[in-house]
């Protein structure tokens, strides 16, 4: 399970936010009564029979997670439990350091190949598109290689380690950081922007950081919330790299403390999807309209 | 007998209604448009024409037959959709006799078919072209084509032209008039564009908030609105508020003075407020004799290529007109600042009540040179 | 103050005086760091696995390893993954797209669509561990529904049914292949412009021909894009098969990190062989999805 779920999940969820631009509402010319009513309940079964799918395991989950004793002390347990700060305190630090990071090189690129250098387009997007085509697998399997010995020695340090951490999440986010910015650079017209800015005076940093920034805002806050739900459930290179992060925890906690395990994983699904409908929230509000094309 | 007949036709949607007891008698072969603002209800009557609105209450009877809860794909009635709704896997052949291949017609005879329409919207070379590779006018008369195909009772027209450039819409809107008479068949045609309502109809619709406010000839609806909405919608117009001075002579007072309008005014009473309208066209400057007269200052002129519109105030500061006058590169345009006289005549001050204009179109048409 | 050098030049903008000292144009500064970046962890180890997939434990350069990927046991590697992802894909497109379609299209309240967009959003990032433990709790031994299942009489694990299988594989993987399809679905069945349903009921289609002759036609450059995706992202899944079957499950991707983790017959060359097949397939359908998705593009617009 890798990369395009993120960005493809990430660029639809943008999209969604558009309030009411939804085609193919089926709401009117609702004539013929018998031959809709037999296929709306067909669709209703379909519906229901995907709601069971993805119901049961969450049920199971919290069934189990509820038969600790005394009741729901799986739930309190984790908030007691010092690890548990510290990993999700890891991850965070380092999905907030991806997200910084990732913005500060993604969106002058987005911004010059969009501008000035459509050229170079077709590269950049390939190199986007690299991380589906090398799984976090392969990816850390590459790094731990590379540098794994001398001359670039970082798997030997703690901080180097760390380093290749936020360095791969890094290159995790660019597929969907670079789409999202760069729909977004597409529904505000940059080039009359950047003009009109430099009829005024300004200079190319400032027209980034006070003119095109700004007006990303819904794009970069969807790219954080998903960048850090990426980096906050990403195994596969925090395992391999040995870092102390939230996902290899919450896989060996089980050993020890399944109850809890089972209460983590419904809490940390729960966060997530919350986290979803407040970027959709958010997206609703903001007057800079965002239509990503998926794919 | 109506070929096209809607009758007490109603549609509501929750609590909103969008379409108010409207009634139409369409005879075989007549280009009817449907002219008002947008939201004023006149596609929603043309979808459910077509079927894909159920009419809360009335009828619609087609040809003597009752198609009011027909199926959409039942009742042979062809509609070109604003987007032209062109399927976009399919190739332009292919797309013209889809209806045909509904209806199960062997190969040969739909590609005779096909052939045939495609000459008559002139593009006969591009039956393999897509969707996509065709400029917005040609997907247009594709999908005229395409609703011609099965020669339906009715052809229905949803604001065709609207996303084409200006000089296509002309020239696109003539073609689609000429096949049409060509064809004799009965046509609806909805539109926002008041000038191609009264350049294609043989009768036109006006509609306003899902009301009718008026059906008329083009001739009708410009010269005799029977509404202040027909008259303000449908090209442009002065409009005058006063009071009534003398019932009987038809004299009002406005902007401080006393005019005569075109004729004496029904259930009228001394001091009653009343509005009038006076078409542009009819003002000539200068003073006349036998006309009334206003004296003003010319507040803007616009030159509008054939027509130089002028903007007069009254001198006392209210009321203010506009005119027209036909382009002259003999005669200079005056200056804004500048004092003038107009004229116009009694006839052409429009009362915007419907009994007086009733009667000032019978007068009309018994004296084809009066007014 | 100094104006840096601007690289639009519009005809009549003010000449202003320029720094002699900025020769570049100063966007090749917002671009560099993107390009040092990804060589520098993703372009420059990828490579190095290529150089490392074609050398042997001594650095002379052989094909060997590449010819060891064909041995039975590594096929068969491969051929599981591969089963799994096909079976996933087709699976999880088709009913993926039935639910997106159920509630864009299918008459069921909006506010069902919210939830399953949003939903999908987050399922699809709800692999690894929690979605292994939630299959457990539900589907395992002594899971909810298997419980359920032998109080109504089916003893599923009693015919043979068990969660760490390759079919129990799949159906957990399902759990992210169903969102993903439906997110990516989505738009291209909003893309369906209700006119071309109104023209084709207006000329007399009834709705499995419009179905037939239109829709599908439409949406099968998508449909089958989407499933191509689908396949890569079965392909390259690791974290959920390891924490199902504890690696016990031959998939690429368990043996390429039992590479990693040292394993008995530890040969990082093969393992950078192994890695390296998996690159050309997951290139390959990404290369397929791209192409399908152009097309579908040009008609959806």
């Amino acid at each position: 399970m890798g990369l395009p779920n993120q960005s493809i999940a990430a660029t639809a969820i943008v999209r969604e936010m558009e309030p009411g631009e939804h085609g193919s509402a089926p709401a009117r010319g609702a004539g013929r009564s018998r031959g809709r009513y037999l296929t709306r309940t067909a669709w209703w079964v379909v519906f229901i029979i995907g709601f069971l799918y993805f119901f049961l395991p969450l049920y199971g989950t919290l069934i189990f997670s509820l038969k600790s004793i005394p009741f729901g002390s799986a739930y309190t347990a984790i908030l007691n439990d010092p690890q548990f700060v510290s990993t999700l305190t890891y991850s965070f630090i380092a999905g907030i350091l991806t997200i910084v990071i990732s913005v500060l090189i993604i969106v002058p690129t987005a911004f010059w190949v969009r501008l000035k250098y459509p050229s170079l387009r077709p590269i950049v997007e390939f190199i986007t598109l690299l991380p589906f085509v090398i799984p976090p697998i392969i990816l850390v399997f590459g790094l731990e290689n590379t540098y794994g010995g001398p001359p670039l020695a970082l798997t030997n340090t703690t901080t180097g380690l760390n380093l290749l951490l936020v360095a791969a999440y890094v290159i995790l986010s660019f597929p969907y950081m670079y789409r999202a910015v760069d729909t977004g650079l597409r529904a505000i017209d940059i080039q009359s922007l950047t003009e009109a800015s430099q009829s005024l005076g300004a200079g190319w940093i400032r027209i980034l950081a006070q003119v095109i920034l700004p007006n990303l805002r819904t794009a970069l806050l969807s790219g954080a919330f998903l960048t850090l739900a990426i980096v906050v459930g990403e195994f596969t290179i925090a395992t391999f790299l040995s870092r102390p992060a939230f996902a290899p925890y919450l896989s060996i906690v089980g050993d020890s403390k399944p109850y809890e395990q089972a209460a983590l994983a419904l809490v940390s699904f729960g966060i997530t999807w919350l986290a979803m409908i407040l970027i959709a929230i958010i997206g609703r509000n903001s007057r800079s309209k965002i239509k990503v094309s998926v794919g | 007998m109506a070929f096209l007949e809607l009758s007490g036709i109603q549609k509501r949607f929750g609590e909103v209604s969008a379409v108010h007891n409207f009634d139409l008698a369409a005879e075989k072969g007549e280009f009817v448009s449907f002219l008002g603002p947008s939201g004023c209800g006149k596609t929603t009557t043309l979808r459910m024409i077509a079927g894909f609105e159920r009419p809360t209450a009335g009828t619609i009877v087609v040809n003597g037959a009752d198609i009011t809860n027909k199926a959409p794909n039942q009742r042979n009635i062809g509609m070109v959709f604003q987007s032209y709704a062109l399927f976009p896997n399919m190739t332009v052949a292919d797309n013209v006799g889809f209806g045909l291949r509904i209806r199960k017609q062997p190969k040969a005879q739909i590609k005779k078919r096909v052939a045939e329409l495609l000459e008559l919207i002139h593009l006969p070379d591009k039956a393999d072209r897509f969707p996509w590779q065709l400029s917005g006018g040609q997907q247009q008369r594709v999908a005229l084509a395409r609703a011609l195909a099965i020669e339906p009772q009715v052809l229905l027209l949803d604001e065709p032209l609207s996303a084409l450039d200006a000089k296509i819409r002309v020239s696109l809107r003539n073609e689609i008039r000429a096949i049409q008479r060509q064809l004799g068949i009965t046509t609806v045609y909805v539109t926002h564009d008041q000038e191609e309502a009264l350049s294609l109809s043989d009768r036109i619709v006006v509609m306003s908030e899902g009301r009718v406010e008026q059906i008329g000839t083009p001739f009708e609806i410009y010269n005799f609105p029977t509404t202040g909405f027909v008259a303000r919608f449908v090209g442009t117009l002065n409009v005058l508020s006063g009071k009534v001075l003398d019932p009987a002579a038809g004299t009002i007072e406005t902007a401080g003075q006393a005019i005569r309008t075109n004729g004496p005014i029904q259930d009228g009473h001394a001091g009653d407020p009343i509005t009038i309208a006076i078409r542009p066209e009819m003002i000539s400057m200068g003073a006349q004799e036998g006309m009334n007269q206003m004296t003003g200052v010319i507040d803007d002129v616009t030159f509008l290529g054939a027509v130089v519109r002028i903007r007069i105030r009254h001198t006392d500061g209210s009321g203010v007109l506009s005119f027209d006058t036909f382009n002259n590169p003999n005669l200079a345009v005056p200056d804004r600042g500048t004092s003038i006289t107009i004229s116009y005549p009694p006839a052409a001050c429009l009362v915007i009540d419907k009994a007086q204009v009733a009667a000032a179109a019978a007068a009309a048409t018994e004296e084809p040179g009066a007014a | 103050m100094t104006q840096a050098a601007l690289p639009l030049d519009a005809p009549g903008t003010p000449t202003r005086a320029r720094p002699a000292r900025r020769r570049i144009p100063g966007g090749w500064l917002g671009i560099v760091p993107f390009l040092l970046f990804s060589f520098l962890f993703l372009i420059g180890p990828t490579f190095y696995l290529v150089i490392g997939s074609l050398q042997d434990a001594h650095g002379n350069w052989t094909l060997d390893n590449f010819v060891q990927l064909f041995t039975p046991a590594i096929l068969q590697t491969y051929l599981n993954s591969i089963e799994i992802s096909l079976a996933t894909a087709i699976f999880g497109g088709l009913f993926g797209f039935l639910l997106a379609y159920s509630v864009i299209a299918g008459g069921l309240p909006p506010i069902l669509r919210s939830a399953l967009m949003t939903f999908s959003g987050v399922a699809s990032n709800f692999a690894g561990v929690p979605l292994a433990l939630a299959f457990v709790f539900t589907l395992g031994a002594v899971g909810l529904v298997t419980t359920f299942l032998k109080g109504i009489g089916i003893d599923i694990y009693g015919a043979g049914f068990s969660l760490y299988s390759k079919l129990g594989l799949g159906i957990v993987y399902l759990y992210f292949q169903f969102p993903l399809m439906v997110l990516i679905i989505a738009p291209a069945i909003d893309g369906l412009k209700k006119d071309w349903r109104e023209a084709a009921e207006n000329m007399g289609a009834s709705s499995f021909q419009y179905w037939r002759q239109i829709a599908l036609p439409i949406l099968t450059p998508s449909l089958l894009g989407t499933m191509i995706l689908l396949f890569g992202n079965a392909f390259g899944a690791q974290a959920t098969a390891y924490q199902l079957t504890g690696g016990f499950i031959d998939i690429v991707t368990i043996a390429i990190s039992r590479q990693m983790r040292g394993d008995v017959l530890y040969d990082p060359n093969l393992g950078y062989a192994l890695a390296m097949g998996m690159v050309v397939i997951m290139a390959i359908s990404i290369f397929g999805y791209t192409v399908l998705q152009r097309r579908s593009e040009r008609w959806l617009k």
